[in-house]
């Protein structure tokens, strides 16, 4: 259980606002909680994870109780409760990746990044850890980073290396 | 459609109105053939289904379609038909199914009943007692949750809790705002405030009631006593909340009032939610006029103190399959 | 060559635009549908065809959607099951990654037989690429005048939206699906009552697999009954294959339905064969659910007779030397695969994806992660193999939803087949940590596996 001093407040943009209503005119009237998943993907992406504050201010702009938000966050695995780094690695650990060596591809992300799962690195730039199949078994090892859930397929300990530099420089 | 279905549980037959749960039919003939219902709640919509324990065999699904069903069910979801027949404790599947539901709700539980306050009156415990296996075979680390204070009357034991909803319910259903709710996924799933609120409004104390197990307790519940130690008593006063009538079970020890709570029916659930005022306030025996003392069924803990013996009800004496039955408890009625 | 019905064009640069996607014929069977046929014509091609849902139960498409409530005055809804989180499926990724408009254009034909002026496009939350594809697809669609209102000038009027999920393999079962897309804890309903009765917003809905979708394109174009003469048996039609593992070409194959497994695993036009020369030891032939099955009965029926991959071929044995069509994830393990690792694997994947509703799922799955780690890390006893098997049937058959059935499957079938292996993690703790027991006689000849098969069925 939180504590109710550790909730920073935020405010949302207009343009997040506008973002929020052109989704829920999707659905017959009353039924805006609907929108409740892809506004918090919408304030995931803004602040880089899922906060107690956010979380009540999209609780007011649906008119639902915070405590039916926080249960939907917490029953799905894509919202970060907690803050991550920049980069989140997302690497699938399930059975048709591991046949390919995905658990060699996460061993060694934890040696390079230097972190272990869900930890954040010094420089707060990354974070790391297995998800559950992303139904791309056939390109095995794959990897996917949030926001946007840009993907990685086919990797290798080099490819990864790359991406990885490649992020940092960016 | 306002023709009586018939449905024959156990080999007894019961006419009940067309919607009717075939848990509900049960309990309209009583005994040792009502399936165990651990989450359903009659009081509260939408509940029942998730806990498993009051699975039944249906063997011939109506008089139209009379094929069995092909997995057993929820009988506390499932409508029954007319001509359905259905088979609980006369099923050894069904006993033995039950025995593995319980053998689930029983893993991860911290079986504290020695110190836990629902001891007595915890249909958990009933229920391992029924069904239990000897021995657990689970051999892992239980999962363990802080005790925590949800407000300062209600206690919150989450390593007790089976998820049962019973209590999200009532907050939706009783309460006019509900702030508690079931946070994570599957056995990290937990019941929560999420943040530091106190559940708090005129009819939150209700969940203390519906809670079939020791996860919701009441913090004012004074000198924390063993409940067979405790004498029930039916009382009521004028309460002046437009929702509540102020009828309440009082439970004493000696001359002070320990608690009180609403009154229950012989399936355990309350007869009407109280009041926070009649519940957490007024613990003085001043503030009530008393009844008689309450009811409490034979099987209970609680009762091995006092008083009712087991009366049989009528439909029992003429039937044999229920005679059957209900042995243990006719056997009792007899030594008295 | 077997016959494509859905990806025929797949490697047509531009397929993903409205302009190519039209060139190639593309929303023909919209103009047929509305211009010429009723909705119940529509029904009843599909009805014709034969096909059966591609999602996982098989379930016939055409009766699904007579089932339909039509209360006067209520909305229904089609809702398109993009879900895809089912390990070992990853088909529908493949489709609406490279022919989007495919699955609006079953989306617009599907919708109008079912007399639902809005429908959702529910895809998993990680695709996120993909849903960007599907809005501009429909961005496309509308402005051709496809969508929106009075489409084609046949007064028929239809919205499409794509909604995502948040993360959840049990929001592919369709009423958590419906739970979720109402903005809930993706919680499985308790049946009764059906979708097609009390559905989304409580009101008459059908919910679809992507594949079964786009399928009704080709059936409206050619008719249902040109459709049913592909496949074999009642299972007709196409498939979409994900085949993955140790393959020398996995990827997402159209194949017609009764082609021998074996000519899936080994011709070039398919798999190509094990990777890296090994040789074949298992298969879980339609998705992480369905019971892996060694070489031999991958292959072979128990009498000799080769196995096809079609509904009825895939469970010819039952559970005993069969397994299923499942959502056609097609994966393949070779010799150097441990089963006790995957088996293990698989069992957290449904621990992690319970929704914890009920308890024998909630609880039991937690119970054969644990104790298949242990054996997995060489702290295993004999007796956890039996105690194992007696976990799984106490979870199958009494839960709310088919995910607790799909947790007992695989732990069960493993056993069923390769306790052997799981006895050597126990009797060789140390080496079995370090090295595998490889091959065995899981691909010795059939006739030998009879007799044992018939003993330990479990
Ligand atoms: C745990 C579970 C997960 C499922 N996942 C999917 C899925 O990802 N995609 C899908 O189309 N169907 C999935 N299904 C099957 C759906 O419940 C439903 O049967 C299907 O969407 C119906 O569509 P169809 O008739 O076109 O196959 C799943 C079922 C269960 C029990
Ligand atoms: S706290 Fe009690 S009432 Fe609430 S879900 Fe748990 S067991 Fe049920
Ligand atoms: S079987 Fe598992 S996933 Fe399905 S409703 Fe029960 S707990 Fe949830
Ligand atoms: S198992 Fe990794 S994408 Fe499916
Ligand atoms: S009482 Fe019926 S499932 Fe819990």
């Amino acid at each position: 259980m939180l504590k109710v001093e550790e909730q920073q407040p935020v405010e949302f943009s207009s343009t997040l606002i506008e973002k929020f209503d052109e989704i829920v005119k999707r659905y017959p009237a009353g039924k805006q909680k609907s929108a409740l998943l892809p506004l918090l993907h919408l304030v995931q992406a803004e602040f880089g994870w899922t906060s107690v504050a956010a979380m009540d201010k999209v609780a007011e702009y649906l008119n639902i109780e915070p405590i039916e938000v926080y249960e939907v966050a917490s029953f799905y695995s894509m919202y970060f409760l907690q803050p991550k780094g920049k980069y989140v690695l997302e690497v699938c650990r399930t059975g048709p990746c591991c046949l390919v060596g995905a658990e060699k591809i996460m061993d060694h992300i934890e040696s390079k990044l230097g972190v272990k799962e869900g930890e954040v690195t010094a420089d707060g730039l990354f974070s790391w850890r297995g998800v559950e199949c992303l139904a791309a078994c056939g390109f095995a090892p794959v990897l996917q980073i949030g926001p946007e859930y840009t993907f990685y397929e086919n990797l290798t300990e080099q490819s990864v290396d790359t991406l990885i530099d490649n992020l940092r420089n960016k | 459609m306002s023709d009586l279905m018939k449905v024959t549980i156990d080999g007894i037959t019961v006419e009940v109105a067309p919607g009717t749960s075939i848990l509900n039919a049960a309990r309209q003939i009583g005994g040792d053939i009502v399936p165990p219902a651990m989450c359903y709640y009659s009081k509260l919509e939408g509940s029942g289904g998730k806990c498993r324990t009051c699975i039944v065999k249906v063997t011939k699904g109506s008089e139209k379609d009379p094929r069995p069903m092909p997995k057993l069910v929820a009988s506390c979801r499932t409508t029954v038909m007319d001509g359905m027949e259905v088979q609980n404790i006369t099923s050894p599947e069904v006993l033995e199914a039950r025995n593995g539901v319980v053998e689930m709700l029983l893993i991860n539980h911290p079986l504290d009943c020695p110190i836990c306050d629902q001891a007595g009156e915890c249909d958990l415990q009933n229920l391992g007692y029924e069904n239990g296996l000897q021995r657990t075979r689970y051999e892992f680390e239980r999962r363990t949750f802080e005790r925590i204070d949800i407000g300062d009357k209600i206690q919150l034991h989450m390593n007790r809790c089976i998820l049962c909803y019973r209590c999200v319910f009532t907050a939706d259903q009783i309460t006019n705002k509900r702030v508690h709710g079931i946070l994570n996924r599957g056995d990290h799933s937990e019941i929560s405030t999420y943040i530091q609120t106190a559940v708090d409004n005129d009819f939150s104390g209700n969940v203390i009631d519906v809670c079939p197990v020791g996860a919701l307790t009441d913090r004012t519940f004074r000198f924390k006593n063993r409940v067979w130690f405790t004498k029930p008593v039916d009382a009521h006063r004028d309460c002046n909340h437009e929702k509540c009538n102020g009828k309440v079970t009082l439970w004493y020890k000696g001359a002070d009032v320990l608690r009180v709570t609403a009154r229950k029916d012989q399936f355990g659930e309350v007869e009407e939610f109280i009041c926070n005022e009649c519940r957490f306030e007024k613990k003085a025996t001043a503030d009530w006029t008393i009844e008689h003392p309450t009811h409490i069924p034979d099987t209970s803990v609680i009762s091995s103190n006092h008083y009712e013996t087991f009366k049989p009800l009528p439909v029992i004496k003429e039937n044999l399959a229920l005679q059957e039955a209900n042995k243990v408890e006719l056997e009792k009625t007899s030594k008295f | 060559m077997g016959r494509k019905l859905l990806l025929e064009h797949i490697n047509v640069p531009g397929i993903n635009t409205l302009e190519v996607y039209r060139q190639k014929g593309g929303y023909r069977a919209v103009e047929k549908a509305l211009k010429t046929l009723t909705p119940d014509e529509v029904v009843e091609e599909v009805k014709k065809s034969g096909l059966r849902g591609r999602g996982g139960a098989g379930f016939p498409t055409g009766m699904k959607w007579s089932f339909l409530a039509k209360p006067e005055g209520v909305a229904r809804y089609l809702v398109c099951n993009a879900d895809e989180s089912e390990p070992g499926t990853f088909k529908d990724r493949y489709l609406m990654t490279y022919i989007p408009h495919a699955l609006i254009e079953g989306m617009i034909v599907s919708s109008f037989a079912l007399g639902a002026n809005t429908s959702y496009i529910y895809v998993r939350g990680e695709m996120m690429p993909q849903i960007r594809i599907l809005e501009k697809a429909i961005a496309e669609a509308k402005a051709a005048g496809f969508l929106g209102k009075n489409i084609l000038g046949t007064g028929y009027d239809l919205e499409l939206y794509v909604q995502p999920g948040g993360g959840a393999y049990i929001c592919g079962e369709e009423t958590a699906l419906l739970e979720s897309l109402e903005g809930k804890r993706g919680n499985p309903r308790i049946k009764p009552p059906f979708p097609a009765i009390a559905g989304l917003y409580g009101c008459p809905t059908v919910v679809n697999n992507v594949e079964s979708i786009a399928a009704v394109v080709p059936i409206i174009n050619d008719g249902g009954d040109e459709y049913a003469k592909v496949g074999i048996g009642r299972s007709t039609g196409t498939k979409l294959i994900s085949a993955s593992g140790n393959l020398v070409k996995p990827g997402v194959y159209e194949i017609e339905l009764g082609l021998p497994v074996e000519e899936f695993i080994y011709s070039d036009e398919y798999c190509g064969g094990i990777a890296n020369g090994k040789r074949l030891k298992a298969t879980v032939a339609g998705g992480s659910s369905v019971p892996i099955l060694p070489a031999n009965l991958t292959l072979k029926y128990a009498n000799g007779e080769p196995r096809l991959m079609s509904y009825e071929s895939l469970s010819e044995g039952g559970f005993a030397t069969g397994t299923m069509m499942g959502s056609g994830g097609f994966i393949a393990f070779d010799e150097d695969q441990c089963i006790v690792r995957n088996t293990w694997n698989f069992a957290r994947f449904y621990h992690h994806e319970s929704c914890g509703q009920c308890s024998p799922c909630r609880e039991g799955t937690g119970w054969l992660e644990k104790v298949l780690h242990r054996l997995e890390y060489g702290h295993g006893k004999m007796s956890d193999i039996d105690l194992l098997v007696d976990v799984s049937k106490k979870i199958e058959g009494n839960t709310i939803c088919p995910l607790g059935d799909a947790a007992a499957w695989p732990v069960a079938s493993a056993i069923r087949h390769f306790r052997d292996e799981f006895e050597w993690h126990v009797k060789e703790p140390v080496k079995s940590l370090s090295s595998n027991y490889g091959l065995a006689n899981y691909a010795v000849p059939i006739e030998r596996k009879v007799e044992e098969v018939k003993q330990d069925n479990l």
